[in-house]
């Protein structure tokens, strides 16, 4: 089965400033891959390059096309929903607006409307805020938000930057037990970058470890949890 | 007191104009931080062009039309060709080419049409409406067409998914660019509504202060102190903070003129108007620089 998306050689650059080298992988239809690291590795640059927001070389293909003539605006189109950290939410938007914002490329109502009720039946309490401004909502509402922004799309493939950042433990897990069933039960490929290692591969069936923008490592979860480098330096024990 | 009704009559609208200025200004000031200072001299080239067309034969209102379409047409290209190659040009740089523009819009309505004085028509039947003594009917039609078409606006922003694409886009291009968002053309869109505003403005107070190449000076000065009054940040707030600056002045004229009726000495009347307004853009930078409604943004830097 050929890969939903492939980044091969891919580089990316702040203005002279080169920040990723040679990042590879693949992401499986319907699989959880998570990209791990230490700060400054490139996770977040490698989301932001994949979506064409740094100047990139290399290439990104997703279901077999070439991805890295588009603009953001167009990659977005291929149904390639990207959650970005620190929340992506409009914050003086109303959640209602932010919501249907979010379908803004879409035509077809009826099945916006759908996904609308299938967003309101992950995070209830959204449907509770409709009115209220994006940004009083408290953090954990906040990233529900942005992800049921990113649900509106009818996402094929989801990007999660940091999803975990700066949330209450109880509410990570609320969270992150979601998005497995948004994996399960919508069929969307997620990649995830997270800082959290022990939890982001509990979810993932793939992980590739960065370091300083390059890929040095990479396998099956279950692989990579039990390598004792990996071990030591982010699952701490 | 008859007076005094007068004064806040014609204070409403002259605000509906400034108000009308002031959300142009703040219109763009929202998406691109910048602050066109050729807003009201495009405004002024619109009115010169439905004057034109009135010469040529057409009625006002479809002067008026004509001239706001095309004036919407002129905004976008401005973006798109001017502004658009000055995306990564320091703010310096993008001042100049305001008052480029300024000046090359004030120079080419001199060549093309003269810096002669033109009277310009009022569309509102002397006899039709109007209360008799308190507001001319002149004066209420340029308050129910301004309010119409900041009405038009409000529900465009509101209701429609452009318009929400647009707020989006003003408030977070990089987010807006992730739901799919063309940023770059609500840019121009935004220009383009603004240029429309302003040509409503011009069309409407030309009959007030005649047509001239440089009929919108002032107005460009109290539309300023509007959107600062207001909250620079806030299109609601500039609306209001017109409103509040065209009976302000007025009343403080009106204020002025009671005072040197009774004691014979004169302190301020309806020559320090515009004194009046650049007092209260300065006691609003001091005082509340955010603006009676905008809100006080904290940037990292």
């Amino acid at each position: 089965m050929a890969a939903l998306l492939e980044v091969k050689g891919l580089k990316a650059f702040y203005g002279q400033t080169q920040s990723l080298y040679d990042v590879g992988f693949e992401i499986e239809t319907g699989g959880i891959t998570t990209l791990l690291g230490a700060n400054g590795a490139g996770k977040t640059t490698t989301l932001r390059a994949i979506c064409n927001m740094v100047r990139r070389e290399g290439v990104v293909r997703f279901d077999g096309k070439d991805m890295m003539r588009l603009p953001t605006e167009e990659i977005v189109r291929q149904r390639i929903a990207h959650v970005p950290e620190g929340r992506g939410t409009f914050t003086t938007l109303t959640v209602d607006e932010n919501l249907r914002i979010a379908a803004y490329t879409r035509r077809d109502g009826a099945a916006v409307a759908r996904e609308r009720e299938r967003v309101f039946a992950y995070f209830p309490r959204l449907s509770e805020r409709l009115q209220q401004q994006a940004g009083t909502l408290s953090g954990g509402e906040q990233q529900m938000l942005a992800i049921a922004r990113a649900l509106m799309l009818a996402p094929r493939l989801m990007l999660l930057d940091e999803p975990s950042f700066g949330l209450a433990p109880l509410i990570v897990v609320e969270i992150f037990r979601i998005l497995r069933r948004i994996n399960e039960e919508e069929k969307v490929s997620i990649l995830l970058v997270e800082q959290n290692a022990a939890l982001a591969l509990d979810l993932a069936d793939h992980a590739y470890v960065l370091e300083t923008g390059k890929v040095v490592m990479s396998g099956p979860s279950a692989v990579v949890k039990n390598d004792e480098n990996i071990r030591k330096s982010y699952l701490g024990y | 007191m008859e007076q005094f009704l007068q004064q806040v009559a014609s204070g409403l609208a002259n605000g509906a104009i400034y108000a009308c200025v002031a959300l142009a200004l703040v219109m763009i000031y929202v998406s691109t931080d910048h602050i066109n200072f050729a807003q009201g001299e495009m405004a002024m080239f619109s009115t010169y062009l439905s004057w034109q067309l009135m010469t040529w034969g057409l009625s006002f209102w479809w002067a008026f039309i004509v001239a706001v379409a095309l004036s919407f047409v002129m905004g976008v290209l401005i973006e798109r060709l001017i502004l658009r190659p000055l995306h990564n040009a320091p703010v310096l740089s993008i001042i100049v080419v305001f008052i480029g523009l300024l000046a090359i819009f004030n120079s080419v309505s001199g060549a093309i049409w003269s810096y002669l004085i033109k009277e310009f028509p009022s569309p509102f039947p002397k006899s039709s409406f109007g209360i008799a003594g308190v507001i001319g009917p002149h004066q209420l039609g340029v308050v129910v067409v301004t309010l119409i078409v900041l009405g038009l606006l409000f529900v465009f922003f509101r209701y429609t998914p452009l318009g929400l694409a647009m707020r989006a886009a003003a408030q977070n291009p990089q987010m807006a660019r992730l739901v799919g968002v063309r940023v770059d053309w609500m840019l121009a869109l935004g220009w383009g509504l603004a240029a429309s505003v302003g040509a409503v403005a011009g069309i409407m107070v030309a009959h007030i202060v005649y047509l001239d190449p440089n009929m919108m000076g002032g107005i460009l000065l109290y539309a300023f102190a509007s959107a600062l009054v207001g909250g620079i940040s806030n299109p609601a707030g500039a609306v209001a903070g017109g409103f509040i600056v065209g009976i302000l002045e007025n009343m403080v004229a009106f204020a002025g003129n009671q005072i040197e009726k009774t004691t014979g000495i004169y302190i301020i009347g309806n020559g320090e108007k515009l004194t009046v307004a650049l007092i209260i853009v300065i006691f609003v930078l001091t005082v509340k620089p955010a603006g009676l409604f905008g809100r006080v943004v904290v940037k990292r830097v």
